[in-house]
This record gives C-alpha cells, structure tokens and sequence, in this order.
C-alpha cells in the first residue's frame, strides 16, 4: 500500500507518534499550535487596524514592531515569521502579494483566500497592479503612488489602510466591523 | 558586506536553477535589475540550505525597492515593488 493509499486517521496518528517519540513536537505543542491556528482569522487584524485608527500610539508601536504590537492584544506570533505593517498614506497605496508562493500574514489574517493564491493574481499583482485593482473596483486617487511589496522571504505582511472619512467618533469595536481582508492585503480599501 | 538604506544595488543575473536542484526566494523577474536598499530586515537561516534541511547560516535580509514600470516597460511612473533580498543576492552598483 502507497502513502497515498493510507488511511489518513492511522497515517495522522503515526506520524504525531514519531514527532513525540523523536521529542520533534508533543501533543501539548501541536494542540497549541492547533488551537492558534484556528484563531487566527482576519478578525485579528482588524482589531490592530481599528486600534491603530483610534490610538496614535499604538499606530506608532504596530508600525515600527508588527510582531509585538500583535502580541501585546493577545495575537498568537510565537514561532511565525515576523509581520510588519505597510501605512496606507493620502500619497500612497500598498498591494501585498507572494509571486513565488502564497506567503500570507496568516497570524493576523487566518488562511489565504483562494485567489491570493492563484497564479493570475500573483503575475498581475506585480505586472500590471492598477490594471488588476480596477477589477476589484478599487481606484487610486491620482497621485497616490502604489507600492507592490512583494512577500519573498521571511517576513509577512499586512496593510494598514487609510480610516474611511464619516466614521468621526466610531468605537473600535465599530471601526474593526467595516476592515476586510482584501483591505489589509490592498485590493480593496475599507468603505462604509 | 552589509547595505545601507539608500544604497544603490543590483539584483545578480545568476540562475542556479539551470545547473541543478535548488531552491531560490530571489524572484525570476528581479534577477540583473538594480534597486535601491530601503531597509535592514534582520538575519534569517539561509532558505537555500535550510530548504534541504542543511545547516543554514545566519543571512542578512534587505527590502530592496525596485521601479515597477522599468520592471516591465509598462505601468504608472511612480509605482514600486518591494520584495525582500537576501545579502548575497546584492551587488553595489556602479551608477
């Protein structure tokens, strides 16, 4: 019988098995790494967008350390890749992509969407980036520049993009609700 | 050698990838085009060993910032890429 062929329970089972008997990984570690994987999600992100909105200081912490000031509201970041933080301006625009994978900052995103990983996202994203932004429907200002950052090694990345005017007042709570993933990688900005 | 912000640099117009199994984080479309270092990332295993699970030393890592429509011969003049680029994948260059 091939691997492939395997059923994947026992497989699973054997293989946690191994990493515990070789001391690679115990059942604690995986259950937490289990546990901070499934609470990851874009929602994470938004709350660091919405306090960095509303708080000049920890805009100026989540910009200089992405890493510490997700820790610092209690995101998992232990044992990932250090994320870094792209300032949306009035005079610039940033596009997150990964052209040789799907580099994703997932501690503060959760998984990928299917299209981050596509190859036609990944080739136009760094080709022909307003060409691909005007079909998510999002057009720059003119003169806003627009930065591709190109996520090619050991770091991850997220956008902190530009609070959307009438939303003078706003809790966090309520400022985290209008922030989505697309605009925490650039194709779309938040609107309300 | 260690890069400087500003400092004027070239991607090497290298392709191991045509003299045998290798894994490269250096984009294709980035080899031989030259950009400028915008910052220091920190030291990181170098992925082409660490990939094949070899000792991998301690690599400097820079955000290098390239012109986008030089990349291509089309786009918005202004526009950038940024992409990470390890130490030894930099060259100064002359001008």
């Amino acid at each position: 019988m091939s691997l492939l062929e395997a059923d994947s329970d026992r497989l699973l089972a054997a293989l946690r098995g191994l990493l515990a008997e070789k001391g690679i990984a115990s059942a604690e570690e995986i259950a937490a790494t289990v546990s901070a994987t499934d609470a990851a999600t874009p929602a994470q992100g938004a709350r660091m967008v919405a306090k960095a909105w509303t708080d000049a200081a920890f805009r100026t912490f989540m910009l200089a350390d992405g890493t510490r000031a997700a820790t610092s509201l209690g995101i998992p970041m232990r044992g990932l890749p250090p994320l870094g933080v792209l300032e949306n301006t009035p005079r610039m625009h940033h596009l997150v992509v990964c052209t040789l994978c799907s580099c994703y900052p997932r501690a503060v995103l959760g998984y990928p969407p299917f299209w981050y990983k596509s190859a036609a996202y990944r080739a136009r994203a760094v080709r022909d980036p307003r060409g691909l932004l005007a079909e998510w429907g999002t057009t720059l200002p003119a003169g806003v520049q627009l930065t591709v950052v190109d996520s090619t090694a050991s770091y991850r990345w997220m956008v902190l993009p530009l609070r959307p005017a009438a939303t003078a007042g706003w809790s966090e709570a309520e400022l985290a609700g209008v922030v989505r993933p697309g605009d925490m990688i650039g194709v779309t900005v938040p609107t309300v | 050698m260690t890069l400087a912000p500003g400092m004027r640099v070239r991607v090497r117009d290298d392709w191991p990838e045509t003299r045998g199994t290798c894994h490269i984080r250096t984009p294709h479309y980035l080899r031989g085009e030259r950009g400028v270092v915008l910052a220091w990332l920190g030291e990181f295993p170098n992925p082409e060993d660490a990939a094949f699970a070899r000792p991998a030393a301690e690599t400097p890592l820079y955000h290098v910032r390239f012109d986008q429509p030089s990349l291509w011969g089309q786009g918005t003049p202004g526009d950038a890429v940024v992409a990470e680029i390890f130490g030894h994948w930099l060259e100064e260059a002359d001008t």
